[in-house]
């Protein structure tokens, strides 16, 4: 059984990880943000779901992880390359994950009519990266990261579904989603390489 | 062997085989196509969960496939869905060889095929959410041209059909608590509400459309129709069995209203947008636009099932040669690039294609409505339904028909015309295999629209599968 305080670490986990993802424009600080976000997310499973089951959104989140990796690393374009984010920008980037935090603060005490049986540690995550997920898709035309807002918003969104549905095909499937938007990811980044013959 | 084997691993399965024959193009085409006939003659002559002797052989195909303790159902009340999706599909194969829509198409369109059977099939039906999410992921790639920088459209497509799918999944989980105290009204809201965001964000319905012009600009045209036709219709018929199965859903008096609005704010964009649009490729898009607005607007209508059916007829046939020829218009000589289908670019190129620009002109004809083309008995029929019901309604539907018609009218404007000084001179440059598909469709076109009561009256049966429907208020 995972202990109590572990949630209370989770929650901040995910905080910590969704505004590094929502801030780094570095690919691999990116990556390792998102395989500490899964570690969050399966923290936050394993209230509901037994750990066996639980670990299956780490391990699938850390496999989609490594494949975005992989593409990237293979792919033609320099624009995946970049590292630095400006000032300004991240200055304003800050401001709107406040923004999002405001709208949690009102939300998630709320939210215990919606979803009754999940403590409030876990609403606290899933909401948290429900809302920088979206904030993360706001911002971008880029294809790693609407994977990773996606990938972000879809953990958030699978905490919550944890504690209403135990199915092993829904997780099988939820896992295969989530491997499933990696590897598009990969083919979008790779595609422009590849030549086509009729 | 059971049902969901037949039509759903195995289409799966031959796209997996036919992704590594992808090298052999003219061989995954037919094999494709053939499998895809195969499959649509078993689900119009063999019976499910009957005893069928062939010769020496007796067999009996089930109904059920467990997996993972959730289990997947064909009925025998299925095969008519079963055979008219495989046959859309052969369709849309066959003329993948003559329009050149890339060696993933065949391969990806069985997987999403075997993916989009399988959302009918599930139970609880609640997980088609995901197999609806696994669909869109394999369209993504479908809708990537290899060698081309990565698409708006198929990124802003991705991000909305991702984001339905947690909203379908809750809505299954609340409807059980609907089903065990339908009087509690706020719990009956908020599954009436994530059901509505869901399926705006997946049919593409206003303001979640714009991935629909952008695809049709950017994508293969022929993968573009494809899952413009496949995913809106089978989402659609997810959409019907939800309205089948929950009566409190079914007799809301506020459904009507709701599905006539999103249905004509659709129909009134697509076709004002239409008008004014210059890009043969968006205009596809735009007329997609139009096409899921009508067929919301046929549910919306007491007995208008009937009439949903009866769309897809003319709407597959319109859609297919409308791809078709904007494939060949947009495929340049050489055929190493694809020419950009914007108006500037296209201009006079109706004197050198005649024949595909002149099948563009009477697929978008018949999409608009107009009188003796496929599409205008369906369209009379649903304007005269709504005419009874909301005169404004099908004056503002009408309004949207006619900017569509007026886009068309461009669009052959922008085809044909050309300066008089102009030295290339009317001349028939398409291949005899496009010549020859586009007859037939355009063809088609002609006497679905003179002898509708031949062909119509079966599709329109297959309201029947949801007699509880009929009866919405």
């Amino acid at each position: 059984m995972i202990p109590e305080w572990s949630l209370i670490v989770a929650v901040v986990l995910v905080s910590l990880t969704s505004l590094g993802l929502l801030l780094s424009r570095d690919w691999r600080l990116g990556i390792i943000w998102l395989a500490l976000q899964y570690l969050g997310v399966f923290l936050l499973v394993s209230r509901s779901w037994s750990v066996e089951l639980a670990v299956i959104k780490m391990v699938a989140g850390w496999m989609a992880g490594a494949v975005l990796g992989a593409a990237i690393t293979n792919s033609p374009g320099k624009e995946f390359k970049a590292t630095s984010t400006s000032l300004a920008e991240g200055v304003f980037r800050m401001l709107s994950a406040g923004v999002v935090a405001l709208v949690l603060v009102s939300v998630v005490p709320d939210s215990t009519t919606w979803v009754l049986r999940l403590n409030a540690a876990s609403r606290w995550g899933a909401f948290i990266l429900i809302g920088m997920g979206l904030l993360h898709l706001g911002f971008t035309n880029h294809p790693l990261r609407i994977t990773l807002g996606l990938l972000t918003v879809l953990s958030g969104f699978e905490i919550l579904y944890a504690a209403v549905e135990t199915s092993t095909l829904v997780a099988g499937l939820l896992a295969v989603i989530n491997l499933g938007l990696a590897l598009v990811c990969a083919y979008l980044v790779l595609a422009p390489g590849i030549e086509e013959k009729e | 062997m059971s049902a969901p084997i037949i039509w759903i691993m195995i289409p799966a399965a031959g796209g997996v085989v036919l992704y590594f024959l992808r090298r052999w193009y003219r061989l995954s085409v037919a094999l494709g196509t053939g499998l895809m006939l195969l499959l649509a003659f078993l689900a119009w002559k063999m019976p499910v969960n009957e005893t069928v002797t062939l010769g020496p052989l007796v067999l009996k195909v089930r109904e059920t496939l467990n997996v993972l303790g959730r289990q997947f159902t064909l009925l025998d009340t299925d095969r008519p869905f079963l055979l008219i999706i495989d046959l859309l599909a052969a369709i849309w194969f066959a003329a993948a060889y003559i329009s050149r829509a890339g060696r993933m198409y065949v391969p990806l369109g069985l997987m999403i095929i075997g993916l989009l059977t399988a959302v009918l099939a599930v139970s609880p039906f609640l997980y088609a959410a995901m197999l609806v999410e696994l669909a869109a992921l394999a369209s993504v790639a479908l809708f990537l041209r290899p060698g081309r920088p990565v698409q708006r459209g198929a990124l802003r497509f991705l991000i909305f059909q991702t984001l339905g799918m947690p909203f379908l999944l809750f809505t299954g989980w609340l409807l059980t608590g609907v089903e065990a105290s339908p009087g509690e009204l706020e719990l009956v809201n908020r599954a009436a509400l994530l059901l509505i965001i869901g399926f705006v964000l997946w049919l593409a319905i206003f303001p979640f459309n714009t991935w629909l012009p952008m695809v049709g600009e950017e994508a293969h045209p022929m993968s573009a129709g494809f899952v413009f036709l496949m995913l809106p219709f089978v989402v659609m018929l997810f959409g019907i069995g939800f309205l089948d199965r929950y009566a409190w859903l079914r007799n809301a008096p506020q459904l009507p209203a709701l599905l006539q609005t999103a249905g004509v704010v659709m129909v009134l964009t697509g076709g004002v947008w239409a008008a004014f649009q210059r890009h043969l490729g968006r205009m596809l898009g735009f007329a997609v636009m139009v096409e899921i607005g009508k067929a919301l607007l046929a549910i919306s209508l007491p007995d208008g099932l009937s009439l949903f059916f009866a769309q897809l007829l003319p709407r597959t046939v319109a859609l297919a040669v409308w791809c078709l020829a904007l494939a060949i218009l947009g495929s340049s000589p050489g055929g190493a690039s694809r020419r950009d289908l914007s108006f500037s670019q296209v201009q006079g190129l109706g004197r050198r294609l005649p024949l595909a620009a002149a099948s563009l002109g009477l697929a978008h004809f018949s999409i608009a409505g107009l009188p003796l083309l496929a599409g205008f008995p369906v369209s009379f029929a649903l304007t005269q339904m709504l005419s009874r019901y909301n005169p404004t309604i099908a004056l503002l539907t009408l309004l949207g028909m006619v900017g569509l018609l007026a886009g068309g009218l461009r669009s052959i404007a922008a085809l044909w015309m050309g300066a008089d000084t102009d030295p290339v001179r009317w001349q028939m440059q398409e291949r005899r295999s496009e010549s020859f598909f586009l007859a037939v469709g355009g063809v088609t076109i002609l006497i679905l629209g003179l002898l509708p009561q031949l062909f119509l009256p079966p599709l329109a049966d297959l309201a029947q599968y949801f007699e509880r429907l009929v009866t919405i208020p």
